[in-house]
């Protein structure tokens, strides 16, 4: 099978490329690997019976997916969910899985849009049961209408992080308390890049009621919080902090999202260090075009701008790749991308000053204890890191050889950042020169019966 | 085990108030879902017999057996088929390294 334009990830950039893709005349095909499309922004955004859809409960933000997922079914881009991408060649060839069933496609150009994973949030005991991310326990309530049963708290910083203690509380289930992270010096930082606000005031205005929302659910908000751990024999009992403690079944960490890089990082992409936002991204130009020709990225894989920023360089993405496949003149790409550029400046206005509000601190990324786990597939510990790196293990790749991190069922997902930063820490290095781990296909696990029932057209290789 | 439509395996585990979903290869401890997005890969289950799924990526399903994923997966020599492969294997191409 070949197309025009494959598209990775059914998030607000991937439908909102997707759509303007087809409309453009493209032979368009949007790949998710969730049963239906808004990743995990809009998650179950077509669902209409249950309680947990309700625009009271998770908000009119979250509706806004809405109308996306709308224009996409309408249009006439073929959308297949519940596919997994295991391997990209860079000439735009994708090996996919479809329950059990590997097959490929051959697009001309391909466009990443597969948006952020949250940060791992490395304190003590983060491996019991009990103890998950403020994302999860949003999908929970999107997906099922689940709530956490029993005493829950939440930890961290962000606006995820008052939002989920917002939607918990208007679901019946409010959170005993949300201990925030937050050092105080990144007040005076953001406070200091409150510039560009006039032109953000929309998304600014939007935090200010947020935290008022918080306020008046009666949750309780402890500023500051430092020396985060979970306690518990075969699941979390305790959350404690330097000066106090809370018995509870549930803790969700939250320290911020970052891009999920794991395809852009296989497809060997260049990628930079972004001291803003503390995180790799790949680097991209201004119509989301990689190192690689084929390939481009749109939406918070190539680095945090929300949502709604997402669409509008899901919308620039698509308007290159039908210039570049003839389907639109420059002119008229550069015409149509003008209005759409604006609005970006807008969405993005907020950012530094989130940036600077939400700065985790350094022990989120380098953790302090030795006995910390860094990486929870092989269950190494930050202490394991530092005497792999005092006997010579320079980088998270040779690391590896040394301790198994990031050899594990997630791949490095989860401690990559985490590793690269303890790594950088030991050796008194910037992380931007340690660098990251090179992670392989396939992306997810495959069975050998779906890659031996794949077509055998290009095997053996001529 | 009932839950809504559209639920995944891991929030059945949830639902269910198990501890855990999964006993980790290395040290054998408990684990539960983290991410819920596919990410942490601890959600791993054994679901309709396949072992190792991301159970948070699996739509629950009537009549589906969702079992604990103890440590590593094994391999039973006994249950390896007799017969030999069904699709042909290339002869070895002469020449180069």
């Amino acid at each position: 099978m070949s197309v025009d334009f494959a598209i990775v990830g059914a998030g607000p950039a991937g439908m909102a490329a997707a759509t303007l893709a087809a409309e453009l005349g493209l032979d368009t095909l949007l790949i998710d690997e969730q049963d239906g499309p808004g990743g995990q922004i809009y998650r179950a955004i077509e669902r209409t019976e249950g309680g947990a859809s309700t625009p009271s409960l998770l908000g009119p933000d979250y509706l806004a997916g809405q109308s996306l997922a709308t224009a996409l079914r309408a249009s006439a881009a073929r959308y297949r969910p519940a596919t997994t991408v295991w391997h990209i060649d860079p000439d735009g060839t994708l090996s996919l899985i479809t329950e059990g069933v590997g097959d490929s496609v051959a697009a001309r150009r391909v466009l990443l849009a597969t948006g952020a994973i949250e940060r791992a949030v490395p304190i003590p005991g983060w491996t019991l049961p009990g103890v998950m991310t403020v994302g999860a326990a949003q999908i929970l309530l999107k997906t099922a209408d689940l709530v956490p049963d029993g005493r829950a708290v939440l930890a961290g910083q962000g606006p995820l992080l008052y939002l989920a203690a917002l939607q918990l509380a208007r679901a019946g289930a409010p959170p005993l308390a949300l201990l925030e992270t937050a050092p105080h010096e990144n007040y005076h930082a953001a406070a200091r890049r409150l510039g560009g606000l006039w032109a953000a005031r929309r998304a600014f205005g939007k935090g200010l009621a947020l935290l008022y929302g918080v306020r008046r659910a009666g949750i309780p908000v402890r500023h500051g919080v430092r020396g985060l751990r979970a306690f518990g024999r075969t699941r979390l009992e305790r959350v404690v902090w330097d000066g106090g403690e809370i018995a509870a079944e549930h803790l969700f960490l939250h320290e911020g999202v970052i891009p999920n890089t794991q395809m852009s990082l296989a497809l060997q992409l260049a990628h930079e260090w972004d001291e803003a936002q503390l995180c790799w991204r790949p680097r991209v130009d201004e119509w989301g075009r990689t190192s690689l020709p084929t390939i481009a990225i749109a939406g918070d894989g190539a680095g945090i701008a929300g949502a709604e920023a997402a669409v509008l360089l899901g919308r620039l993405a698509a308007l290159d790749a039908a210039a570049a496949l003839g389907r639109l003149g420059e002119a008229e790409r550069d015409r149509r991308a003008a209005p759409i550029r604006a609005e970006l400046a807008r969405e993005r206005a907020i950012r530094p000053f989130l940036d600077a509000l939400y700065r985790p601190r350094r022990s989120v990324l380098a953790p302090a204890e030795d006995d910390t786990i860094a990486c929870r597939c092989e269950e190494v510990t930050v202490g394991q890191i530092r005497r792999a790196v005092r006997l010579g293990a320079p980088g998270p790749n040779q690391l590896k050889a040394f301790t198994r991190c990031g050899m594990g069922p997630c791949q490095g997902r989860i401690c990559g950042p985490i590793v690269g930063a303890v790594i950088a820490a030991a050796r008194g290095v910037p992380i931007a020169a340690v660098g990251t781990y090179r992670p392989r296909a396939p992306y997810k696990p495959i069975t050998v019966g779906a890659l031996a029932g794949m077509s055998t057209a290009k095997w053996p290789p001529a | 085990m009932t839950v809504p439509q559209g639920a995944s395996a891991a929030s059945a585990v949830l639902l269910a108030g198990l501890a855990g979903a999964r006993e980790t290869a290395i040290s054998g401890s408990g684990r539960a879902p983290y991410c819920m997005m596919g990410v942490c890969f601890d959600c791993l289950a054994e679901i309709d017999g396949v072992p190792n799924r991301q159970s948070c990526m699996v739509t629950a399903l009537p009549g589906m057996r969702i079992r604990r994923q103890r440590g590593a997966r094994t391999i039973d020599p006994d249950a390896a088929p007799d017969a030999p492969p069904s699709f042909p294997i290339p002869e070895p191409r002469s020449g180069g390294a």
